[in-house]
């Protein structure tokens, strides 16, 4: 009787808790909608995508250019950070040795834990200046995309990590004992049958460089332009929100919701098609 | 139940009750900063530049004053003169003169005087700008070093972000729209300033002139120039001979009573020079 109470106890005490975290969620997506709907409802969707500029003190509205720019350096990011996690994940578990790769995970488990605001101030006064030799000044989508891929190449290494851990020996040694290098082992069997671990670190990255804010803040020189070159400097919607939230009052202000708004219905989406492909694979595997 | 299932009753109900408990979180929140002053509590915000100031003055305040504890946030002038004027704050921080709406609503205690100053890269040997010369600058009509004596290099613009009151007091003394600046690179907070002005030798940046002076003598690689030919010393503030002068305010709603009042008279009294002096501000003469 007293081990059902207990158990009964824990369930309760989940559910509460497991409830907690749901709300929070609704609470804050309430709270943004609440925020944006001055905004949306006086001016529409249409001004967003229609007006020329963002200039919101003289009623202009214009967020494409940010919106494009935060999906074009979260791309760039992703397309550095992906090949290189997935070497640091082969490396660690097929070439180094034990020591050494134990050595190895920790460093990229620490360099996971570095705050993004870290990052920031490092890409500020060492890439920067680099990239201004090139092109003054130097703040630019590509140092944003630098920072980005820095910033998430531990997460996709640690989860490409695990998935190719998790690949079955016997794989492995079925294949070796067939004599097959080691090369088309990687390429044609770890690397396929992780496939679904490694995607999940993709998105998380993509979602965790989607709302990156201080960093692009620091290093990608905020002038509000279509990122169409790799030098120019460009704002994203969240460096947007950062830059302007504090001097923003009335419409203004209502206006940087609707960015956040945009910017939580992005990551959203993200967490739809992460579930789909999950479920997709969970179903072939099975 | 499941967590956050789609045939929960979580979502019909927790859509309400999220707004509601959202909105008595933010009423409750104002609610005890407004009545704060017999509590023993004073909440400033406002102005970035005033801020550090305002928080050493504080925190001698409270050390001369046990059970009296004092809330400084940031967030710019315009959130610090809202903030008074809705009652939010008991006292506001304005890094510039306000406006006469502005000021038939809010006292202004001057608390110290600060100057913009115009910096460059350390290494750019253009000695000294006029305000013509700015204005060509910051409208983009010139676009190399070499017009003005320096070296056959592009001009990188640095322009602060849209609110800030440097924005206002630069294009009031350029006397063209803020919306016609065109710039390269667009920053939010002086230190942000400070090192991307550091990172190439082709940028320029107007900045809080103590806030650049104790970056330039931490050995951050700027200087600061003379503009119209008044150098950018403490004793041309103090004359009012510098081009941009700004007064550092503290704002309340009517005279101020009780906490507020002997807090105002502490921060005007000349007990806090030092503090003042401390933060490359100039002191009232007293």
């Amino acid at each position: 009787m007293l081990r059902s109470n207990a158990d009964y106890l824990t369930a309760q005490i989940a559910k509460i808790l497991a409830y907690l975290a749901g709300i929070v969620v609704f609470l804050v997506f309430g709270f943004v909608c609440l925020e944006a709907v001055s905004a949306l409802g006086a001016i529409g969707w249409s001004q967003f995508v229609t007006d020329d500029m963002w200039l919101p003190t003289a009623d202009k509205f214009y967020l494409l250019s940010m919106l494009a720019a935060t999906i074009v350096s979260t791309i760039g990011a992703i397309i550095i950070a992906t090949p290189l996690g997935i070497g640091c994940a082969l490396f660690s578990r097929h070439w180094a040795t034990p020591g050494v790769a134990m050595w190895f995970r920790r460093l990229v488990e620490l360099l996971a834990g570095i705050p993004s605001v870290v990052y920031g101030l490092w890409g500020l006064v060492v890439l920067v200046p680099l990239l201004a030799e090139f092109r003054s000044p130097g703040s630019s989508l590509l140092a944003g995309i630098l920072v980005l891929a820095v910033m998430i190449l531990p997460t996709v290494a640690l989860l490409a990590d695990t998935a190719i851990g998790a690949v079955p020996v016997t794989y492995i040694r079925g294949v070796a004992a067939l004599g097959v290098g080691k090369f088309t082992t990687m390429m044609r069997i770890v690397l396929p049958t992780a496939r679904a671990g490694i995607a999940t670190g993709v998105l998380l990255a993509t979602g965790r460089a989607l709302g990156e804010t201080m960093a692009v803040l620091m290093v990608c020189g905020n002038v509000i332009q279509m990122p169409f070159e790799l030098l120019d400097p460009v704002r994203t919607l969240t460096a947007n929100i950062a830059l302007e939230m504090g001097y923003a009052t009335a419409f203004h202000r209502s206006a940087l919701f609707v960015c956040g708004l945009v910017l939580m219905l992005l990551v959203g989406a993200l967490v739809l098609i992460a579930q789909e492909s999950t479920v997709n694979e969970q179903t072939q595997a099975g | 139940m499941y967590y956050l299932g789609p045939d929960s009753n979580l979502l019909s109900r927790g859509w309400l009750s999220a707004t509601l408990l959202a909105t008595v979180a933010f009423i409750g929140a104002s609610g005890c900063s407004s009545d704060s002053s017999s509590s023993g509590k004073l909440v400033l915000t406002g102005s970035s530049t005033i801020a550090p100031l305002v928080a050493e003055i504080a925190r001698r305040f409270e050390a001369a004053n046990p059970g009296v504890r004092i809330d400084v946030q940031t967030g710019g002038s315009s959130r610090g003169i809202a903030d008074t004027a809705s009652g939010s704050a008991d006292i506001g921080m304005a890094s510039r003169a306000l406006t006469a709406d502005e000021s038939a609503q809010l006292n202004q205690h001057l608390i110290a005087v600060d100057g913009v100053a115009v910096l460059l890269h350390a290494s750019n040997p253009v000695k000294s700008l006029t305000r013509a010369d700015l204005v060509a600058i910051y409208t983009g009509t010139t676009d190399n070093w070499k017009a003005f004596g320096g070296e056959d290099r592009p001009i990188a613009v640095i322009h602060r972000a849209d609110g800030r009151s440097e924005v206002s007091l630069l294009s009031k003394y350029l006397g063209v729209p803020a919306s016609s600046i065109q710039a390269d690179l667009i920053v939010g907070e002086n230190q942000h300033a400070l090192k991307s002005c550091a990172a190439s030798e082709e940028c320029i940046v107007y900045m809080s002139l103590g806030a650049a002076k104790l970056g330039a003598e931490a050995g951050v690689a700027v200087r600061m120039i003379p503009v119209d030919g008044i150098a950018p010393t403490i004793a041309a503030v103090q004359q009012r001979e510098f081009p941009i002068v700004r007064p550092l305010n503290l704002l309340t709603k009517g005279e101020p009573k009780g906490l507020a009042a002997d807090f105002l008279k502490y921060a005007v009294s000349a007990e806090v020079n030092d503090l003042v002096e401390a933060q490359g501000y100039v002191a009232l003469e007293r």
